[in-house]
């Protein structure tokens, strides 16, 4: 990875962004169940590209919590989804994904519910709503963990939950024209001050190239895997 | 008093190793179904300069809604900590950040295996009523075919070039005979190939096997992510630019459709 000069964030200029795999499959799951779905995201005006992705999929309208392109912490996003949620005057199940790829926190879903007094549970790879309660089950190494909570509630997700369906051109065509509100939220001082980002060492291997089989086979013997 | 939540596993060793370096450590732990908020706001009632908990599912869990709960900061899987200032892992381990970590207690968890394990010692068993709030009802046990891709000693993994589900029918091969797990890229679970649960990343499982053979697996850093926990890396891929060989330990330059087998075959052989 190639890092901007000043170290706060990953050099950009030449990547696409897109939707992190976890949230792609909370944004699929609130699609099958059914009823009005509303996508939010805290970003820069570009990320209502990610916002129109999600609609093409099948999501009524969006919300963008729009910010400079700065990073917000975990405190003041999950701050600024409470006042958005607030102001549509709630919801029956917010849905996010577990942790973020980039900032990887663990914790704005969890910070939302508990703004706003609701149950939440957290890693769901199952949800199942079955009238004013959701039944949900969460990976325990080689068994399942069942969950169950009322509605309203919050829940966040893992990828694998389901198996996202791609945009068809007819869906993309629709989610030009539905609609967005842009929200410009305050952004409060960060509590976990992101000081500078560092590579790690250790990346950039040589790797011994293996002609044939059979020195392959000699390597597996050598690590004692053979 | 650095409070640290412990189940008697690896990780809670590890995160105790942590806690050590920065205080007298109190080590507790909970009994019954586990109920997250209830045990949070138990953690969060105890006076302590910080609050710590080893970097998995239910440390970054829990520590969480005691921030939530305290209204603090919280910084999951640290590598390291001065004074205010932290280094954690981004990116599924791509990058490290180092942050200043505001507040009090500070509110952490340890990233798995980057610290040394510690004897954890007296254990305190901490009350916590239940609250109403969701809690573990029942825990089904999966049946388990094979060797889990967590634990397995060997992975043997396909991607984009295997081709098509089919395909995969060489790497279970190769897989059976080292009495390995069967891996694949996220290309493949996206295209219906393998089962999510066969994914290896950042978003699927990651991998701590003494060998890790990617087959046709271009090696994006969010592939990287799952597969770094192998302690050696074998890739086999047509492009000898590929990513993965920034990776790899060792590289075989081919098509893996030929190549595969030929292990498979040679191993066979020289077993007799």
């Amino acid at each position: 990875m190639v890092l901007t000069a000043d170290a706060q964030a990953i050099e950009t200029r030449h990547l696409g962004f897109a939707i992190s795999p976890h949230e792609e499959c909370a944004v699929e799951e609130a699609v099958r169940i059914g009823g009005e779905v509303v996508v939010l995201t805290l970003g820069p005006a570009e990320a209502e590209e990610q916002l129109r992705d999600c609609m093409a999929v099948g999501a009524d309208r969006g919300i963008l919590l729009q910010t400079g392109g700065e990073e917000w912490d975990a405190q003041a996003t999950a701050a600024a989804i409470v006042d958005a949620v607030r102001a549509e005057g709630g919801f029956d199940l917010i849905l996010f994904g577990n942790e973020s790829a980039d900032a990887g926190g663990y914790q704005v879903g969890i910070r939302v519910a508990h703004a706003l007094g609701l149950p939440v549970v957290t890693g769901l790879k199952k949800i199942e709503v079955e009238g004013g309660n959701v039944r949900c089950e969460r990976d325990a190494g080689g068994a399942r963990d069942v969950y169950e909570a009322p509605l309203p509630a919050v829940l966040t997700v893992l990828e694998g939950l389901n198996l996202p369906r791609y945009p068809s051109v007819p869906g993309r065509l629709r989610a030009k024209s539905k609609p967005v509100a842009v929200v410009e939220p305050a952004r409060p001082a960060s509590q976990l001050e992101k000081l500078r980002l560092v590579v790690p060492e250790g990346q950039g291997k040589q790797a011994e190239i293996l002609e044939n089989a059979v020195q392959v086979v000699a390597v597996l013997q050598s690590l004692g895997v053979a | 008093m650095i409070l640290c939540f412990v189940e008697g596993d690896e990780l809670s060793a590890q995160a105790v190793g942590f806690a050590d370096a920065m205080g007298d450590v109190r080590a507790v732990t909970f009994e019954g179904a586990y109920q997250p908020l209830a045990w949070a706001k138990a953690l969060a009632a105890e006076e302590a300069e910080a609050i710590v908990a080893a970097g998995s599912d239910r440390g970054n869990e829990l520590l969480a809604h005691v921030a939530a709960l305290l209204d603090q900061p919280f910084a999951a899987n640290v590598t390291a900590i001065e004074g205010d200032t932290v280094t954690r892992v981004r990116w599924g381990g791509s990058l490290l950040e180092e942050a200043r970590l505001h507040g009090t207690p500070k509110i952490l968890t340890v990233a798995p295996h980057t610290r040394p394990a510690a004897e954890i010692g007296e254990v305190e068993t901490l009350a916590a009523p239940d609250d109403g709030s969701p809690k573990v009802l029942e825990r089904v046990e999966e049946s388990s075919g094979g060797v889990s891709l967590r634990d397995a000693k060997v992975v043997v993994s396909g991607g984009r070039g295997v081709g098509s589900a089919e395909g995969f029918a060489i790497i279970e091969e190769l897989a059976g005979l080292l009495g390995g797990a069967v891996g694949c890229s996220r290309v493949v679970t996206s295209a219906g190939w393998r089962p999510h649960a066969d994914q290896v990343g950042q978003t699927g499982t990651k991998i701590s096997a003494d060998l890790y053979i990617a087959c046709g697996i271009s090696g994006a850093t969010q592939h990287i992510a799952g597969a770094k926990g192998a302690k050696k890396i074998l890739a086999i891929n047509t492009d000898p630019e590929a990513p993965i060989l920034a990776s790899a330990d060792y590289a075989v330059i081919g098509d893996l459709h030929e190549v595969v087998p030929a292990i498979s075959a040679e191993l066979r052989k020289v077993r007799g």
